[in-house]
């Protein structure tokens, strides 16, 4: 008779257990403000990035088409991947010969966004930006040269 | 009649489970020997996802070493990127300040609640309850901003450097985490109704995979999965580091050592993680984030050892250095791997849909068992 008793109990607690989980299922079914859902990427415009995020390394560059980058290759160094490659070349300062960048070649693809390169840089002249779609449909063109073409160095900067 | 009978006698056969097994959560091939249903054998063969990262951090500079560990387990990222710092600073016999102490048990224990949510989503999803899996990510969802908005990315934190951390905690990090805290101290009973008391998940979870307190020991097994069998193992009770020796949390231990058991355990511990936060995010202490060191760190001649804990067990990092910029040797002790060995004892004599129970609430993260 225990037994018996037993069975149908068990019965009707695991359906109750089973009606429980519905409940809070159905509640959710019925107020839909609660769902967190971004409709991505029809909210293209509005998506605002938190200003910290680590999208991709670029170089920075004024209104005069100026960049802040004197080719020390630091970033260089810090990088674990091999991700930034320097080409310098020398330019003519007053008389002088000084080093100065040809391209700031970057692979995206090798990068982690570890923003190790970013407290390395003596100069400020690379920040991490907020962009994060990658993707294209050729490999080579994720290989970027971040410096603009005819852009130099800032006044002032060594 | 004889050679009937020997007909029918049921023969051992060899089934692959994985590498690309929704439940493997990841290249884990598992090479199962079955009579029928009934497991006799589980053997797990590694080295699918391995990177070699052991290796990869001998040429490294101690600042590179950090973002590696990333890698490995990527639901504790943290953790794993502190414990290299810890080492680091052991060594230099650097002190670091309060409020990094501080700022990095709160992240750890961050850290440790989004792991235990998707663990907890991905259980859900492997005995077949999709919602579960929602739900879980849903509140993940809240953490992994937080994490953006203070350390730069959702997953990949990098957050820590050997001296402290990249910069300081956004000003907005103190109220986010103070209301995610609010919601989800009411969320988590959410939990408990879908999942808990359940009468299917509690008859697939209830004394399956049992691992007594003598196993556990003896296959290193660490973290919940240790705990649930009663084997006191929590190093941040044991040997606190950071911030933990300032804080009251209790160390949960389960007594079953079966698969439900380990599940409580680690909903437990989402409550003591959520208690740890309370007591320190009004108490971050002014001053510095960083203790400045060389831009070449190099440690001196000798050898280190620091364990942390993190969401799936004991992790240590084992540093032999020479006195050059990168270590001679790094080795790495993750939990996933010592957990893992327990499965084969776990898993005999149940049936495959057992075996994904167990594997499930074994919290499994591939990278970290490979690296």
């Amino acid at each position: 008779m225990k037994s018996i008793i037993k069975y149908f109990k068990d019965i009707f607690s695991g359906l109750r257990s089973l009606v429980k989980g519905m409940a809070v299922t159905g509640h959710y079914f019925t107020h839909p403000k609660e769902i967190i859902t971004q409709q991505y990427p029809e909210n293209r415009d509005t998506l605002k990035m938190f200003e910290r995020f680590r999208g991709e390394v670029v170089l920075l560059h004024d209104e005069n088409n100026e960049h802040k980058c004197t080719g020390c290759s630091a970033c260089e160094v810090a990088c674990p991947n091999g991700t930034i490659e320097i080409i310098p070349k020398r330019i003519e300062v007053d008389g002088r010969k000084v080093k100065a960048i040809d391209q700031f070649v970057y692979h995206l693809q090798m990068c982690t966004m570890c923003g190790l390169c970013i407290p390395a840089c003596p100069t400020d002249a690379i920040v991490m930006a907020n962009t994060f779609e990658h993707a294209v449909f050729d490999r080579s063109k994720l290989t970027k040269i971040l410096n603009k073409p005819g852009s130099k160095i800032m006044d002032g900067i060594k | 009649m004889e050679e009937v009978t020997q007909e029918l006698e049921s023969k051992e056969y060899f089934i692959n489970m994985g590498p690309q097994h929704p439940s493997t959560h990841g290249v884990l091939r598992l090479v199962l020997s079955l009579d029928g249903e009934i497991i006799k054998k589980v053997e797990p063969h590694l080295g699918y996802i391995h990177r070699s990262i052991e290796k990869m951090c001998e040429h490294d500079s101690y600042q590179q070493i950090v973002h590696l560990t990333d890698r490995m387990d990527y639901l504790s990222c943290h953790i794993n990127n502190e414990a290299v710092c810890l080492a680091v600073e052991q060594a230099l016999q650097l002190e670091v300040p309060d409020r990094v102490k501080v700022i990095r048990t709160i992240i750890d224990e961050l850290t440790r609640l989004s792991s235990h949510q998707l663990w907890w989503g991905v259980m859900g999803m492997d005995l077949g309850a999709i919602t579960t899996f929602l739900y879980g990510f849903r509140d993940r969802e809240i953490i992994t901003d937080i994490f953006e908005e203070t350390c730069g990315a959702r997953l990949t934190m990098n957050y820590n450097i050997p001296g402290g951390l990249f910069f300081d905690i956004h000003p907005n990090f103190q109220k986010r985490t103070k209301d995610f805290i609010t919601y989800f101290r009411k969320k988590l009973p959410e939990y408990d109704t879908l999942l808990t008391n359940n009468v299917i998940f509690m008859q697939r979870m209830k004394g399956i995979g049992k691992l007594s307190k003598e196993d556990a020991i003896s296959y290193g097994v660490t973290g919940p999965t240790g705990r649930a069998s009663g084997f006191s193992c929590d190093v941040r009770k044991q040997h606190p580091y950071m911030a933990y020796d300032k804080v009251n949390f209790k160390e949960v231990l389960g007594t079953e050592g079966d698969c439900l058991a380990r599940y409580k355990c680690r909903i437990a511990e989402m409550w003591e993680s959520m208690s740890i936060i309370e007591q320190l995010i009004d108490n971050i202490p002014e001053g510095p984030v960083k203790v400045p060191t060389k831009a070449v760190i190099k440690l001196p001649k000798g050898e280190w050892y620091q364990k942390v804990e993190t969401a799936r067990g004991e992790f240590g990092v084992y540093i032999i250095s020479e006195g050059q910029r990168s270590p001679y040797r790094l080795k790495f002790r993750s939990p996933g791997f010592s957990n893992l060995s327990a499965l084969d004892h776990m898993a005999r004599g149940c049936k495959i849909a057992d075996l994904v129970a167990i594997m499930s609430t074994l919290d499994l993260v591939i990278p970290d068992i490979d690296r």
